[in-house]
C-alpha cells in the first residue's frame, strides 16, 4: 500500500514536470528556441494565481488568471524580444532569455515584494479521496496528476487530430518548407509560444497551492525541466510525457526506498552522505546513462 | 594598424597600467577586481575555444573551474592540518601543486569528454551539464572538507622569485597567465588543428571524408580547454582563498557561456572583455541598486539585439568585414544536426 | 564600453569618496542576502537595522554611522569578496551575513587584525567553541540552540517518538544533531535534498512510520513548500509539529496560510512579549514598512543597538580594540528579546520560548506565546572556548 503510495505520489511530481516540459519541447522543436525564461512564466502564473485568487477569494478565478497572466506576458516576451531572435544564433537566445529571467526576478520583486504570498484553497481541496480500498489520497495531488493527464490527452488530440496539430508537426520537421508553403510562419510561432507559456500557467496554478510561491521558484524546475525533455528526446511532446514519467518516478521511488536501503547495507556516516549525493544528482546521472545509450534521447521528434 | 591590432594593444594597455590607475586613485580596490576579470576572463576564452571554434557548446565548463580550485584547497587543507593526504604530507609550492591540479583537470576533461562526445548538439550540452552537476553534487558531500561549507586557504602558494601574497605581483601574475593563454588560444586556432577543428564545426562529414577522425580532435580540444579553465580556478582558489562546489554549479557554467556571447563567440579576446563587462557592471549597479537586475537584464538584451558578435562585435562594427562569416550560428541548426548519419 | 566602464567606474568611486569627506561616521559593512528566495531574511534585518539608526537621527549610541548595504546573493565566494573590498576601503565593523556558508567565507576577514564582526543571525558551531574570536561576537544565538530547546519543547509536551526531518547539508546534519542531543524520546532521520519542491514522499514514510510529532528543518522557501504539503496531506491533524523558529517564521507563516495551524515554534523572541523596548520596536517597524518584523528583525534592531551601546561608551572612537570589545562584551542595552548578556564565548545568552500557531485576537494566524522553556541558556560549546 505504501508503495501505491509512493508510486502516485511520483506521478503527481511527473505532472508538474510534464506540464512543464511539453510547452518547452514544443518551443524548442519548433523554433529552436533554447528558452531559459520557461520557469519565469511559470512563476508569472503562480504569482497571478496567489494574488487574484486571495482578492477574489475565488480559487478558481486564481486558476483562469495564471492562465491568462502567464500567456499575456508570453506574448509581450515574444513580440517584443523572442520574435527578433528566431533567425540568430541559438546562443543569443540563450543569453536574450537569461536576461528576461534577471528582468522578471526583479520585475516581481519590485511589483510584490519578496514575502511569498499564500494560495487561498477552498474547503473541498483539503479533502481526500479513498482512491483504493485503504488507500486515502489528498485531493490536492490527485488534481494535479488529473491536470497532467488532461493536458497529455488534449497535446495528443491537437497534434495528432487538428489542423494546427498538423502545422507543429511539420514544423518540427522542416520549419523553412512549412513557410514556403505559405503558411504564416510567425503566428504559428507566436501561437506555439503563448501555448507554452499558458501551460507554464496551469503548472503555476497547480503548484501555488503546494509549493511557495517566491521569486526563482521557476529556475528551481527549469534545469530539471530541460533534463526531461533531453531525456524524453527534444521535440517530442510524447518524449516530454516518457521523460517526465522516468524523472519523477525515479526522484520519488529513489526518495522513498534508496536512504533505507543504504541504511541496512552501509554503516550510517557514510550511507547518509551517499544517498544525499546519490539522490540529489538522480536526475543527471538517469540522463548521462540514457544519453550514452541513446544519444538522442528515449523517444526523439524523428525516427 | 588594422582595428584588431588596436584593440588587442587597448587592452593589454588597460591591464598593464591599471596598477597605477589604482595608486593615483587611491582605489587598491580596482587591483583586486582586475584580478577578477582577468581569472574569469581565462576561463571564458577557454570556453570560447570550444564554442566559437569547435562548435561544443559545454554547460559543465564550470567543472573545470571548480576541480582545479578543489585541488589547490585540499592540497592547503592537509599541508596546513599537518596530515599527510596518502603518505604525502603536502606541499605548498605553486610548481608542485598547480601542475598536480592541471592534472587532474586534464583527466576529468578526458574522461568527461569521452563520454559526453558520444551526443552532438542539445544532447551535448545537457550531458556536459550531468557531469558537472555530479562533480558538484560530490564536492558538495565531502563533509570532511566542509561540505556545502567549502574549504578556507589560510595563505596563497609560493613561486620563486614572487610574493604571491602581494596583490600587485598576484595580479601581474593573473594578468601574464592570461595573455600567454589568449596567445596560445590564438596559435592553436592557426594551426593545422585549428582549421580542423573549425572544419568539422561547418561539415563534419567533409572533414571525415578526409580521413580524419572528429572525436580525437573533439577531444583534445576538450581537455585543452578544460586546463585553461583549470587554471583559472587554481588561480581564483589563490585569489579568493576560499573554495565551495559552488565553483563547479551550472549557474557558474551559465555565467561563463554569457560571458563568451556577451564577449562575442569565436574571439578569444571578446569572452574576455565580455567578463569584464559581466562582472564589472554586476559591481557597478549592484553599487548603486539592489534591484540591479532589473538594469543589467535589459543591457545584456541590448547587447544580443544590436550587438551581431557581443562587444568584440560592437568594436570591431565596419572593420574587417570577412570576419563576420564567423558569427554564424556556433550550434548547427537544428535540421542541420538532425541528418548526421 | 571598455572605456565608458572604466568612466562610470572613477565616477562611482570619486562619489564614494567625496561622501567621506562630508562627515566622519563611523562606516558599517552590513553583507547580507538580498537576493534570491532567502532575499526577505537580509530586508528584514536591513530593514530593522536602518530603523534603529533612523530613530536617533542617523546615529547609534549619539555616534554618527553610515550602513553601507550589500548583497551577497547566499553566495560564499560573493561574500568574500564584499568584506576585501571593504576591508580595503578601510571598514573595520561588519555585521548583517544571514547564512552560515557565507559566514565561514567572510568571518577572517571580518575579524583581522582590529576589525570586528557582530552577527545578527548566523551562529556556526567552529566560531563557538575552541575556534572562537576575539573580535567575533554572535548577537543572535549559537546555531545549535534553537534545534536543543525544540528537544526540550518536545519533552515537556511528551513526546516519545519521533521523526526529525531536515535536508542533508551541513546546517541540517547540525540541526538534528541539536535536536537529539536533548530530546529524550526514541527518533527516526529522514534527510530531505537541499532546495527539495516536493515532499509528498518524506510526508508518506512521516505516516507509515506514525510518530507522536515531527520536527522539521526547512528554512525559507522549502520550508512553506514542506509546510503546505503537510498542511494538505492531513499529517497536521494528527501528528504535531515542532520546530524552530526558522521553519516557521511570520513570513512564512503568511506564505503558509491556514494549513499552519497549531505547529509548535521555538523562538528565541517572543513577539508578544509586553516588554516596552518589544512593543515599541513592533509598532515602529509597522508603522514603516507596512508588514510585521520577524526574528531577524528582532535580531538585527537589537544588533545595532549593541552597536549604539559599545559606541556610545567608546565615543565613536574604534581605533581602541580592547575598549570597544570591553563595550560590546558589556552588551548594555534594552534587548527587544528580554533580558540579554554574552556569554564566554561572546554568543547571546537569552531566553528561548515556546509559540503556538492560533488564532490571535484579529482573528488572523499569529505566533501566540505558550510557556518559557529556558532562561539565559547557554550553549553547549561555550565551555570548550578559551576566550
Amino acid at each position: 500500500m505504501l508503495l501505491l503510495e509512493q508510486l502516485l505520489n511520483g506521478l503527481q511530481y511527473s505532472a508538474l514536470l510534464f506540464l512543464l516540459a511539453s510547452g518547452l519541447t514544443l518551443i524548442f522543436g519548433i523554433m529552436g528556441v533554447i528558452n531559459l525564461a520557461h520557469g519565469a512564466f511559470y512563476m508569472v502564473g503562480a504569482f497571478c494565481a496567489a494574488y487574484t485568487a486571495m482578492a477574489s477569494g475565488s480559487f478558481w478565478l486564481g486558476g483562469l488568471a495564471a492562465l491568462a497572466g502567464s500567456a499575456l506576458y508570453g506574448l509581450v516576451i515574444e513580440t517584443a524580444i523572442i520574435r527578433r531572435l528566431y533567425n540568430r544564433d541559438h546562443l543569443d537566445q540563450v543569453l536574450a532569455t537569461l536576461a528576461v529571467v534577471f528582468f522578471t526576478n526583479e520585475l516581481i520583486t519590485l511589483l510584490f515584494g519578496r514575502s511569498p504570498p499564500a494560495m487561498p484553497t477552498p474547503e473541498w481541496y483539503g479533502a481526500f479521496v479513498e482512491v483504493l480500498p485503504g488507500l486515502m489520497y489528498p485531493v490536492s495531488r490527485l488534481l494535479f496528476i488529473g491536470a497532467g493527464l488532461l493536458v497529455a490527452v488534449g497535446m495528443w488530440l491537437l497534434i495528432n487530430h487538428t489542423r494546427l496539430g498538423m502545422l507543429i508537426r511539420a514544423g518540427a520537421d522542416d520549419h523553412e518548407m512549412v513557410g514556403a508553403l505559405g503558411v504564416n510562419i510567425g503566428r504559428l510561432y507566436t501561437l506555439v509560444f503563448v501555448f507554452g507559456c499558458a501551460l507554464c500557467g496551469l503548472a503555476g496554478f497547480m503548484a501555488a497551492p503546494l509549493l511557495s510561491v517566491e521569486i526563482g521558484m521557476g529556475e528551481k524546475v527549469l534545469i530539471t525541466t530541460f533534463v526531461v525533455i533531453v531525456v524524453g528526446g527534444v521535440g517530442s511532446v510524447r518524449g516530454a510525457l516518457v521523460g517526465a514519467l522516468l524523472i519523477g518516478m525515479v526522484d520519488s521511488l529513489g526518495r522513498a526506498y534508496v536512504p533505507p536501503l543504504l541504511d541496512q547495507l552501509l554503516p550510517a556516516e557514510t550511507s547518509g552522505a551517499l544517498s544525499a549525493g546519490l539522490l540529489s544528482a538522480s536526475a543527471y546521472i538517469v540522463m548521462a546513462l540514457v544519453l550514452l545509450v541513446r544519444p538522442r534521447g528515449l523517444l526523439p521528434a524523428r525516427a | 594598424m588594422s582595428r584588431r591590432i588596436i584593440i588587442d594593444l587597448a587592452c593589454l594597455a588597460t591591464f598593464a597600467l591599471l596598477p597605477l590607475l589604482a595608486a593615483l586613485l587611491d582605489e587598491p580596490f580596482l587591483v583586486s577586481l582586475f584580478t577578477r576579470l582577468a581569472i574569469y576572463g581565462m576561463a571564458a576564452a577557454s570556453l570560447d575555444l570550444l564554442i566559437g571554434y569547435g562548435a561544443l557548446v559545454s554547460f559543465g565548463h564550470a567543472a573545470f573551474f571548480g576541480l582545479g580550485g578543489y585541488v589547490v584547497g585540499i592540497v592547503a587543507f592537509h599541508t596546513a592540518q599537518l596530515m599527510p593526504l596518502w603518505g604525502w604530507e603536502g606541499s605548498n609550492s605553486a610548481l608542485i601543486v598547480w601542475p598536480l591540479a592541471l592534472l587532474c583537470c586534464a583527466l576529468l576533461g578526458l574522461v568527461m569528454g569521452y563520454l559526453s562526445l558520444r551526443t552532438s548538439g542539445v544532447q551535448f550540452i545537457m550531458i556536459t551539464l550531468a557531469f558537472s552537476q555530479m562533480l558538484y553534487f560530490i564536492l558538495g558531500s565531502l563533509s570532511f572538507y566542509g561540505g556545502d561549507d567549502g574549504i578556507l586557504l589560510n595563505e596563497r602558494n609560493s613561486l620563486p622569485g614572487l610574493d604571491l601574497n602581494d596583490a600587485n605581483q598576484f595580479y601581474y601574475l593573473c594578468v601574464a597567465l592570461l595573455v600567454g593563454w589568449l596567445l596560445f588560444c590564438r596559435r592553436l586556432v592557426g594551426s593545422r588543428f585549428g582549421f580542423v577543428l573549425r572544419g568539422l564545426k561547418q561539415s563534419e562529414r567533409r572533414t571525415v571524408s578526409l580521413g580524419l577522425q572528429p572525436v580525437r580532435y573533439r577531444l583534445t580540444a576538450f581537455v585543452i580547454a578544460g586546463l585553461g579553465a583549470g587554471l583559472a580556478g587554481i588561480l581564483w582558489a589563490n585569489y579568493a582563498l576560499f573554495v565551495s562546489p559552488d565553483m563547479a554549479a551550472w549557474q557558474k557554467s551559465g555565467e561563463l557561456m554569457a560571458m563568451v556571447i556577451l564577449g562575442g563567440v569565436g574571439t578569444l579576446l571578446g569572452p574576455v572583455l565580455g567578463a569584464a563587462a559581466y562582472l564589472g557592471l554586476e559591481q557597478l549597479l549592484s553599487l548603486w541598486t539592489e534591484h540591479w537586475l532589473l538594469a543589467f537584464g535589459p543591457l545584456l538584451l541590448l547587447v544580443v539585439l544590436f550587438g551581431r558578435q557581443g562587444i568584440y562585435g560592437l568594436l570591431m562594427k565596419g572593420a574587417d568585414k570577412p570576419r563576420r562569416a564567423r558569427a554564424r550560428s556556433a550550434l548547427p541548426p537544428l535540421a542541420a544536426q538532425e541528418v548526421r548519419p | 564600453m571598455k572605456k565608458t566602464l572604466n568612466l562610470a567606474m572613477l565616477g562611482a568611486v570619486l562619489a564614494s569618496s567625496l561622501n567621506a569627506l562630508a562627515q566622519e561616521p563611523v562606516r558599517i559593512g552590513f553583507i547580507t542576502t538580498l537576493s534570491t528566495p532567502a532575499g526577505y531574511l537580509g530586508e528584514d534585518a536591513r530593514d530593522a537595522f536602518r530603523l534603529a539608526i533612523e530613530q536617533e537621527g542617523g546615529k547609534l549610541g549619539g555616534v554618527p554611522v553610515e550602513l553601507l548595504v550589500e548583497d551577497d546573493g547566499l553566495q560564499p565566494a560573493k561574500g568574500k569578496q564584499i568584506v576585501d573590498r571593504m576591508t580595503l576601503d578601510g571598514i573595520s565593523l561588519y555585521t548583517g551575513v544571514m547564512f552560515s556558508n557565507v559566514l565561514a567565507a567572510v568571518v577572517n576577514a571580518a575579524t583581522q587584525g582590529d576589525r570586528f564582526y557582530i552577527s545578527a543571525n548566523a551562529g556556526p558551531s567552529n566560531l563557538a567553541g575552541e575556534q572562537c574570536k576575539a573580535n567575533y561576537f554572535a548577537a543572535s544565538y549559537q546555531n545549535d540552540v534553537p534545534h536543543e530547546m525544540a528537544g526540550v519543547a518536545a519533552n515537556d509536551l511528551g513526546y516519545q517518538k519521533m521523526v526529525i526531518l531536515a535536508p542533508n547539508y551541513q546546517a541540517g546534519r547540525d540541526a538534528l544533531a541539536g535536536f537529539k542531543r536533548t530530546f529524550k524520546g526514541e527518533v527516526s532521520e529522514i534527510y530531505t535534498k537541499l532546495n527539495q519542491l516536493d515532499f509528498s514522499v518524506e510526508l508518506a514514510r512521516v505516516r507509515a512510520l506514525n510518530p507522536d510529532a515531527v520536527f522539521q528543518f526547512h528554512p525559507g522557501g522549502a520550508g512553506i513548500n514542506f509546510a503546505k504539503q503537510y498542511g494538505s496531506s492531513g499529517l497536521a491533524k494528527s501528528i504535531p509539529m515542532v520546530v524552530p523558529v526558522f521553519s516557521m517564521d511570520e513570513r512564512m507563516l503568511a506564505a503558509t496560510g491556514n494549513v499552519a495551524e497549531g505547529v509548535n515554534v521555538v523562538s528565541g523572541w517572543n513577539p508578544q512579549s509586553d516588554k516596552p523596548a518589544n512593543q515599541a520596536f513592533i509598532q515602529a517597524f509597522t508603522a514603516k514598512y507596512n508588514r510585521a518584523p520577524t526574528m531577524y528583525a528582532a535580531q538585527g534592531y537589537d544588533t545595532a543597538r549593541l552597536i549604539g551601546s559599545a559606541l556610545k561608551a567608546t565615543s565613536g572612537n574604534l581605533e581602541d580594540a580592547d575598549a570597544f570589545r570591553s563595550a560590546l562584551r558589556a552588551a548594555d542595552f534594552d534587548s527587544v528579546r528580554g533580558d540579554f548578556r554574552f556569554g564566554s564565548n561572546q554568543h547571546a545568552v537569552i531566553d528561548w520560548h515556546l509559540l503556538k500557531v492560533q488564532a490571535g485576537a484579529d482573528g488572523k494566524l499569529a505566533e501566540v506565546p505558550v510557556k518559557t522553556i529556558a532562561t539565559a541558556q547557554v550553549d553547549s560549546y561555550a565551555a570548550k572556548c578559551a576566550l
